[in-house]
């Protein structure tokens, strides 16, 4: 067991964890940050997408140890005094999801890809999504979602 | 899935590096790690310890000079994919880099990981045969032709680490890969290239390793044009086949994928 620190949604924090820990498991079990999800063994889903030093990365596909002394944003560090982040409320607005499973790493992923590339035209996004699969939508409302957050984020629309 | 156990240690220097994986001979070095960790879930890998290389500043650049762009091994795809150098040096290969596996993927896998894996259906490979690159490790340089061996299987000894990518600028190229649509890895991708010592057509996907297309090249090397190697017909002969596609598929893919190549290289 290693003691291993990172910041987490703002607030340092520090637990034990073997080296094989994936940063995933780290984050569920040992922080019970359980909004980050599991959906497939093969690093394929993107359901676990989080967001270290600023990058989104597939939190099952890096070790935790590897995330010493980083900076981590998981989808419970979003909402600021109550009220949703623009792309979560973009979510909610467009129905861009059903049962929600996949819904964490989409957001994740949405606000990676609205930071990285603020002009956002629906192929675009959809190429961006590759990363991320959803078996309820179809995928067409979570496009909707995304762009919808790219125009409100970029103050096109209040 | 949780992997075996292993040891993790980081490197602070590519000399520790080297110290450190010298000292066993089940060790492994961890760059991106979005193959090998992915291995390791599977239990298809078995390091006894991982030596993380991924946070070596000194691997990690993007030079333009001298005909040629280097590559610093542990540069992940998407600094490759938007490089405003890369994208006025060799476009084909920013545009390649931005078709590896999914936006996450890009942002931890790195150009050394991918080569020095030479996963069959791997985009890079394609790229660094394609333009006739070499590979500067931490005891020479290899030239791609010598570089890639096989299925996994590359010219690097044990313990011997690639440092920098060294990729000639040519005249044009193009990349064009049919991906598998659930791991965005290439059923068959074609890099081609036109340098002003003649053309070079490496093929990726279709076959256990990464090989070049020696009747494309003459064809394209006297009219470069995507008609120039319509009529050519590749034998399925040694293409992979498996559920996603026969060989003989493959063998089909090699020729829509090189025309389209080309025509891209022409843009």
């Amino acid at each position: 067991m290693t003691a291993v620190s990172m910041t987490v949604n703002g607030k340092r924090v520090s637990a034990d964890a073997e080296d094989r820990t994936l940063l995933v498991y780290f984050l569920r079990e040992q922080l019970r940050l359980t909004g980050t999800h599991i959906g497939c063994d093969t690093s394929q889903c993107g359901a676990c997408v989080v967001h270290v030093n600023g990058r989104a990365v597939k939190s099952c596909s890096m070790f935790a140890v590897q995330a010493e002394g980083a900076d981590v944003l998981t989808i419970e560090g979003l909402a600021r005094d109550g009220k949703l982040h623009p792309v979560q409320e973009a979510f909610r607005d467009n129905h861009g999801l059903q049962c929600g499973f996949c819904t964490p790493g989409m957001i994740m992923t949405a606000i990676d890809m609205i930071r990285r590339k603020p002009k956002l035209d629906r192929p675009t996004i959809r190429h961006e999504l590759e990363g991320n699969i959803c078996r309820c939508t179809g995928y067409h409302n979570i496009v909707s979602a995304i762009e919808d957050a790219a125009k409100r984020m970029s103050g096109g629309q209040a | 899935m949780i992997p075996y156990a292993f040891k993790y240690e980081r490197a602070a220097s590519l000399s520790e590096a080297e110290r450190m994986i010298a000292q066993s001979a089940e060790a492994k070095l961890l760059a991106g790690g979005q193959t090998l960790v992915a291995a390791m879930k599977l239990r298809l890998a078995r390091p006894s310890k991982l030596v993380d290389i991924s946070g070596l500043k000194e691997l990690r650049y993007i030079r333009v000079g001298n005909g040629s762009v280097s590559i610093g091994a542990a540069t992940p795809h998407n600094e490759v994919a938007t490089s405003a150098d890369v994208v006025r040096a060799i476009p084909a290969l920013a545009a390649l880099a931005g078709l590896i596996g999914d936006p996450a993927v890009r942002h931890m896998g790195t150009i050394g990981g991918s080569v020095a894996n030479n996963d069959p259906a791997a985009d890079y490979p394609a790229a660094v045969l394609g333009l006739g690159a070499s590979i500067v490790t931490t005891r020479r340089s290899i030239a791609a032709d010598d570089f890639f061996k096989g299925m996994f299987e590359t010219a690097l000894a044990d313990g011997e680490i690639i440092k920098e990518i060294v990729l000639p600028i040519p005249e044009r190229a193009g990349y064009r890969k049919f991906p598998n649509p659930a791991s965005r890895y290439a059923l068959v991708g074609v890099f081609v290239a036109k340098t002003k010592s003649g053309v070079r057509v490496a093929v990726t996907g279709a076959a256990p390793c990464v090989f070049r297309v020696a009747a494309m090249e003459t064809a394209l090397r006297r009219s470069f044009a995507p008609e120039a190697i319509a009529q050519i017909v590749v034998s399925d002969e040694g293409m992979n086949s498996d559920i996603h596609a026969s060989a003989e598929y493959r063998a089909h893919l090699v020729g829509v994928m090189a025309r389209r190549a080309v025509a891209d290289a022409l843009r």
